[in-house]
């Protein structure tokens, strides 16, 4: 895939991959071998259909094709740029062994916006029920949940509590990798379709929990893992440290990047330190280059090969210029007299056997600390559930993580209340996350329909 | 959905009070809480305390003071015009209930920030005595109506052109020292961050229960960015959920004072480029007019 060059796109927020033309796509599509049991769908989380994808690009009928991903994919644009694919349908693909596995990310999100270009949609006739059905958070969770239960008639009213709908979709996710366009185009498809969109509603505290119980049949509850982890380390009250959630909230969704037109500001020193390396702190280090800083460092206590972000995110940030620092865990904070964040102290790391999560586990090596000049740092540690809305729904059964407890149909321990995506798994994927809000809607079709 | 301006009134040359159609904010709103509003598409999300709700007619009324671009461009905003959005009402509500006399002192436009907490601890049956300062008479606002809702009122400005000449913690400390310290329940203080500071060192000597209402930097408002966290008894608390009042002997505000300048620099350049493009607009505006009369 031809991409923008690397000292070219650190001076704009532009999407990196040019996509395909129609020719290279045809191209790409046609090396497919249309493996017997399709390895690739099993290891989809949605099943798609990709073979007949395929079959349908080979032969230049990009609309049919377009339909066969809507049937199990409400989002194809959005998952064809971000879903793991190289631990999903591309890691499967006979052709990942030789580095060269087909591009399926790529083609869904080539003819996703080929639809998107010419306006191409399902047509559905709906026929009301009189059921009505909340959902909270317009993450990925909650707009598969609540488009589902649409289609099938209920009432459907979305409760968001920012001013803009799509969750990490919208706020997280920087435009470079996922262009603001196609979240914007998906998010519409709700009021499309005749979702009640509420925003600036959150829930638990604008409007309570016990409402929606009370006035609707059934909720759902997609509210994410939102909330930022602190390392709980001295210094983290300096100007300059922030959560990567702030970070990327300013850039995102308030559009601090563009500064002056828009009005949120945003600080980012010349030298800046990213704590951990998933997808969250790739994201915000290359936000960082793009926001002038000269040095960038993922700081993290393992090394590259544990990292769990997406191979191409890494692959991305190394080529810009971020420079990873493995084997080191972050100790203190130190400032200057006005308070500015000036030095962080490290600890070097070793590795050693693996813990719970199958990763060797990283450990502390004595007298070995290391100091680094830093004038931005961004805690990228993960997230966790937003305690409020937990506190003010205290009858819902969560684990030792916050995490809300479902059972396999995704219904919590309360009659009638579903929820789905990182609110039940923690940091997880776009795409898991919409499969949750797909079976939420299934059983909660099946638990009205019963009803009545 | 739009919040149109129902009132705009100019309260000095510094301080504006607005009335928005604001319904789901009317109705739930308690004393102590606050909103964050946008103005439009490329706008801020700033945090401001509620004043005062209309139930009936669905407004609330909010006091600001000019401080940088968008409290500018807020102010430039006339009735008829609407805001893009209102979330709210934010963060904990004062708790109100009956203990007897309670303190509540606002500086600057902190006073219209503590007017519905007054009104509230008075309706539950407190003695309440207020102290209110500004920098100069000309800036105090809303003396009337603390009066009308006070048991005692005291008024301070710090070049004594109204009132005591000095602060409004040399008052508290008076009153303070005037009563014997057990008899005061409460006090809460509500303005600038060093007012607060010097607040609550005027009461821990006593061991006075002290309450002050933070106004950190925000963005979402609902616990998701981390950037309203504050310092409590050594633990990290985030002012949009977890307060916006803490226990005011806990909080570490030289902290809260050092992060309120974190954006300085960029603030002061949208300021400025948000003067000089009025200006602009405004000449291009004379000019055309003048044209506009060639006869
Ligand atoms: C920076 C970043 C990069 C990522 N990159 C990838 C990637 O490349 N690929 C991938 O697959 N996954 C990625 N992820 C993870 C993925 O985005 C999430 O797993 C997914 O968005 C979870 O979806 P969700 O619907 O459960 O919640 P979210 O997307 O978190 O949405 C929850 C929504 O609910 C709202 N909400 C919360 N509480 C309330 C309330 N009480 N009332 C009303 N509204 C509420 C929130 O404001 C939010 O809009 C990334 C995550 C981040 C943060
Ligand atoms: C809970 C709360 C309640 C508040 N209530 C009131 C009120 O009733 N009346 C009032 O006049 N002001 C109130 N403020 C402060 C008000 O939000 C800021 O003055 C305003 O956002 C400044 O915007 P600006 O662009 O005009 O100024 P800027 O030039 O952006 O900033 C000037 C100063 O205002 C503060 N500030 C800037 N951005 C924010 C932000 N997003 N959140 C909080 N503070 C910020 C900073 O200290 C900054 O240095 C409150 C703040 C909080 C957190
Ligand atoms: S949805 Fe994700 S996993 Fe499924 S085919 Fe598309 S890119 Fe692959
Ligand atoms: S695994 Fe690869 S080659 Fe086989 S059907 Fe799927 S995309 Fe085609
Ligand atoms: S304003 Fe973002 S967490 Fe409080």
């Amino acid at each position: 895939m031809r991409e923008q060059p690397s000292e070219k796109r650190i001076q704009n927020f532009d999407s990196v991959p040019y996509g395909y033309t129609k020719e290279e796509v045809i191209q790409e599509a046609r090396r497919c071998i249309q493996c017997e049991g399709g390895p690739c769908e099993t290891h989809c989380p949605v099943s798609m259909n990709i073979k007949k994808m395929i079959r349908e690009i080979v032969r230049g009928r990009f609309e049919e094709a377009f339909f066969t991903m809507k049937k199990d994919n409400p989002v194809p644009g959005i998952t064809g740029r971000v879903c793991p694919q190289e631990s999903q349908c591309e890691g499967v693909c006979p052709f990942h062994q030789t580095k060269n596995g087909i591009n399926i990310g790529k083609l869904e999100a080539f003819v996703a916006d080929w639809a998107m270009e010419r306006g191409i949609k399902e047509e559905f006739h709906i026929k009301e029920k009189p059921q009505k059905i909340a959902v909270i958070g317009s993450g990925p969770a909650g707009i598969s949940c609540a488009v589902d239960l649409r289609k099938w008639g209920y009432k459907v009213t979305l409760f968001e509590a920012l001013h803009k709908a799509g969750g990490v979709l919208q706020y997280g996710i920087p435009e470079f990798r996922l262009p603001k366009k196609v979240v914007d185009y998906e998010v519409s498809y709700l009021s499309e379709v005749g979702v009640d969109v509420r925003l600036n509603t959150f829930v638990g505290q604008n409007i309570t929990f016990e409402e929606l119980r009370r006035d609707y049949d059934a909720v759902f509850i997609g509210t994410g893992a939102g909330a930022p982890l602190f390392l709980r380390i001295a210094g983290e009250e300096l100007k300059g440290v922030y959560s990567a959630n702030e970070f990327l909230i300013r850039v995102n969704l308030m559009k601090s990047y563009r500064f002056l037109e828009y009005d949120t500001p945003i600080v980012c020193g010349k030298r800046v330190g990213v704590i951990g390396a998933g997808n969250v702190a790739m994201d915000a280090a290359r936000c960082a280059r793009r926001l002038g800083a000269e040095e960038v460092h993922i700081i993290y206590r393992r090394t590259q090969k544990e990292s769990p972000a997406r191979e191409e995110e890494i692959q991305h940030a190394l080529e810009e210029g971020v420079w990873l620092k493995e084997l080191v865990s972050p100790k203190k904070a130190e400032g200057s007299s006005e308070g500015w964040l000036e030095e962080l102290e490290l600890y070097r790391m070793k590795l050693t056997e693996a813990d719970q999560s199958g990763r060797p586990r990283p450990v502390k090596i004595e007298d070995s600390e290391f100091r680094m000049e830093l004038n931005t740092l961004i805690e990228a540690l993960g997230t966790t559930p937003n305690r409020l809305f937990l506190n003010r729904a205290s009858e819902l059964e969560v684990n030792q993580r916050q995490l809300i407890e479902v059972d396999e149909n995704m219904k919590t321990n309360i009659e009638g209340i579903y929820a789905g995506g990182d609110a039940i798994r923690g940091n997880a994927t776009v795409i898991l996350a919409l499969g949750d809000g797909r079976k939420a809607a299934q059983a909660i079709h099946e638990y009205l329909s019963e009803e009545s | 959905m739009n919040h149109p301006i129902v009132k705009k009134k100019k309260l000095n040359h510094l301080n504006y009070l607005i009335r928005v159609k604001a319904p789901q904010v009317a109705e739930r709103f308690q004393a102590g809480q606050f909103v964050i509003i946008r103005m439009h598409e490329k706008g801020e999300r700033i945090p401001l305390t509620v004043a005062e709700v209309n139930k009936k007619e669905e407004t609330i009324t909010l006091v600001f003071q000019v401080v940088g671009k968008s409290t500018l461009e807020l102010s430039s905003m006339k009735a008829g015009e609407a805001l893009l959005n209102v979330v709210g009402p934010l963060g904990n509500p004062t708790k109100i209930k009956k203990i007897g006399r309670v303190i509540c002192v606002g500086g600057g436009t902190g006073i219209a920030c503590i007017y519905p907490i007054i009104k509230a601890m008075g309706r539950a049956g407190n003695e309440v005595t207020s102290v209110i300062g500004a920098q100069t008479a000309s800036l105090l606002i809303l003396e009337d109506e603390i009066k009308k809702a006070s048991h005692q009122t005291f008024v301070a400005t710090d070049d004594g052109s109204r009132g005591y000449h000095g602060f409004v913690t040399d008052i508290l400390k008076r009153l303070i020292h005037e009563s014997t310290a057990k008899e005061i329940g409460e006090v809460i203080l509500i303005g600038p961050a060093p007012m607060m500071k010097v607040g609550a060192e005027v009461t821990r000597p006593y061991g006075i229960k002290t309450l002050a209402s933070l106004n950190t930097i925000m963005v979402d408002g609902t616990g998701m960015c981390g950037g309203c966290r504050v310092f409590v008894n050594g633990e990290m608390s985030l002012t949009c959920i977890d307060g916006p009042e803490f226990d005011a002997h806990e909080v570490n505000f030289d902290e809260v004072i050092r992060r309120l300048d974190m954006f300085k620099e960029k603030e002061k350049l949208a300021l400025e480029n948000y003067k000089k493009k009025e200006k602009n607009h405004e000449n291009r505006w004379k000019k055309g007019s003048h044209e506009g009369t060639a006869f």
